[in-house]
C-alpha cells in the first residue's frame, strides 16, 4: 500500500494514506483529479473492480464525502478514494463511462443525498423512493423521526425499553 | 401520472388508429360492494365452514417475515396438511399475508394486490412491524399501522413469528371465519373512503384508479 501510495503521489496530488488494515487503505483526492486517478488505478494498477460508491454527510463542516472503493482482485487489496465536495449545490463528475455500474450508485446518491452527477444515465428517475416530497432523506439535516411522526399514523400504547437497562433488570432483578 | 396511463391514440397492427384511456379501459371503476350474508344463518354457517377450509395465500412477501413462510411450504412444517396453500397471483388467492414492514412503495403494490383478489378475502398482518411499526417505527418510508390502510382480520405477533406461530394463527383465522367474524372485506367496502384517504395521505404519487380489480 505504501509503495502504491508513493507511486501515485508522484502523479497526482493525493492526501495522506490512512491504513485501516494491511489490505485496506483510504486516501483523499481533489475532485478534479478523481477521474485520472481512477483510470490510472484501473488500467495500470489492476484495481479493476468498483466495489461501491457511497457518501457521508459532514453537516458541521458543510461537506459531502464521496468514497470510491476499488479492489485489486489479484493482489487482494482495496483502496478507497475520498473526494470532499461542498455541501451547497453539491455536484460531482459522473464516472459512468469508467464503470457502468457507477450509474446506479450515482442515481441512488442523487435521490438519497441530493448530489448531482451531470450526464449520468437515468439520474433523475426515481430509484428507491416513490413520490418523495421532502429533502433527500439521508441528509443529516433531514429529521427522520419528525417526518415519520408526521407522515405515518401510530398505534397508541407502544412502549420502548432501553435494551441495556431492560436486559439488566431481567438478568439481575435484584441489581448487581 | 405515468405516461403509459395517459389517454392517447395508438395504432393497431392492422393500421387502424384508436383511442385508449387506460384508467377507464383497463380497470373497473365501480367501488367495492358489501357482500351481505345469505338469507339463512345455517346456510351462511355452512358457507363460512367451507371458506375456512379453503385458504389460498398470495405468495407476496413484503418484509423479513416473508422468510418464515417458506418453511411452511416444506415438509418440516407443512402447512398444506391444514388445507393452506400458496398461489402466485391475486386472482387465485383469498388470503393476503402482509409479512412484515411495508414501505410506502410496497404498500401501493399490496393495495393493488388486495383489491384484485376476489371475495371472500382476508388479510393477516405478520409481526410487530405491521402492528405498531416494530423496529421500523422511526423510519422515513414505512407505515406503522397496517389496519389504517388495509382491513386486517388477524395479527400474528413476534419479530419475526416462527412457523409454529403462523400455523396457530391460521387456525385462529379459521375459527374467525367460521364464526363469521372475518369481515375485513366488507369493512373495506363500507369504509372505502376512509381507507382511500389514509392510503393517499402516504402514497404521494397516486397513479392508479381508486379501486383496481
Ligand atoms: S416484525 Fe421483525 S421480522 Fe417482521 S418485518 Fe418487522 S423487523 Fe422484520
Amino acid at each position: 500500500m505504501r509503495e502504491l501510495h508513493t507511486r501515485l503521489k508522484q502523479l497526482f496530488p493525493l492526501g495522506e494514506l490512512t491504513e485501516q488494515r494491511p489490505d485496506l487503505a483510504f486516501v483523499t483526492v481533489p475532485a478534479a483529479f478523481l477521474r485520472p486517478t481512477l483510470l490510472h488505478l484501473r488500467d495500470r494498477e489492476g484495481f479493476t473492480h468498483l466495489v461501491l460508491l457511497t457518501a457521508v454527510d459532514w453537516l458541521e463542516e458543510g461537506q459531502f464525502q464521496l468514497t470510491y472503493l476499488l479492489t485489486n482482485r489479484h493482489a487482494a487489496t482495496t483502496l478507497g478514494l475520498r473526494v470532499m465536495l461542498p455541501r451547497e449545490d453539491a455536484r460531482m463528475e459522473s464516472i459512468h463511462e469508467v464503470w457502468p455500474t457507477a450509474a446506479t450508485y450515482q442515481r441512488e446518491l442523487r435521490e438519497m443525498f441530493g448530489i448531482d452527477f451531470p450526464g449520468s444515465p437515468r439520474l433523475h428517475e426515481e430509484f428507491i423512493l416513490e413520490g418523495w416530497n421532502d429533502i433527500p432523506p439521508y441528509r443529516r439535516d433531514f429529521d427522520t423521526l419528525k417526518y415519520a411522526r408526521e407522515s405515518y399514523n401510530e398505534r397508541p400504547g407502544r412502549e420502548t425499553h432501553d435494551p441495556a437497562t431492560h436486559m439488566k433488570q431481567k438478568l439481575y432483578p435484584g441489581g448487581a | 401520472m405515468k405516461e403509459e396511463l395517459l389517454k392517447r391514440v395508438v395504432k393497431g397492427p392492422d393500421g387502424v388508429e384508436f383511442e385508449v384511456e387506460p384508467l377507464r379501459d383497463y380497470y373497473c371503476e365501480a367501488p367495492p360492494a358489501v357482500h351481505p350474508p345469505v338469507y339463512a344463518k345455517i346456510v351462511e354457517d355452512l358457507f363460512n365452514w367451507a371458506r375456512s377450509q379453503s385458504i389460498w395465500i398470495l405468495g407476496f412477501g413484503t418484509g423479513c417475515g416473508a422468510i418464515e413462510m417458506r418453511p411452511l411450504m416444506t415438509p418440516r412444517f407443512d402447512a398444506y396438511r391444514y388445507g393452506i396453500q400458496w398461489r402466485p397471483t391475486p386472482r387465485q388467492a383469498n388470503l393476503l399475508v402482509i409479512s412484515g414492514y411495508l414501505s410506502v412503495k410496497t404498500l401501493k403494490r399490496a393495495i393493488r394486490a388486495y383489491e384484485q383478489m376476489q371475495n371472500p378475502k382476508y388479510v393477516v398482518g405478520l409481526g410487530s412491524c405491521t402492528i405498531n411499526g416494530g423496529m421500523y417505527w422511526d423510519s422515513y418510508n414505512t407505515i406503522k399501522r397496517l389496519d389504517d390502510y388495509l382491513p386486517v382480520d388477524l395479527y400474528i405477533t413476534g419479530c419475526m413469528p416462527r412457523p409454529e406461530a403462523l400455523l396457530a394463527g391460521f387456525e385462529d383465522l379459521k375459527k374467525l371465519i367460521r364464526a363469521g367474524k372475518a369481515e375485513g372485506a366488507n369493512q373495506y367496502a363500507e369504509n372505502f373512503d376512509w381507507y382511500k384517504t389514509n392510503q393517499k395521505r402516504v402514497i404521494h404519487d397516486w397513479d392508479m384508479p381508486d379501486y383496481n380489480w
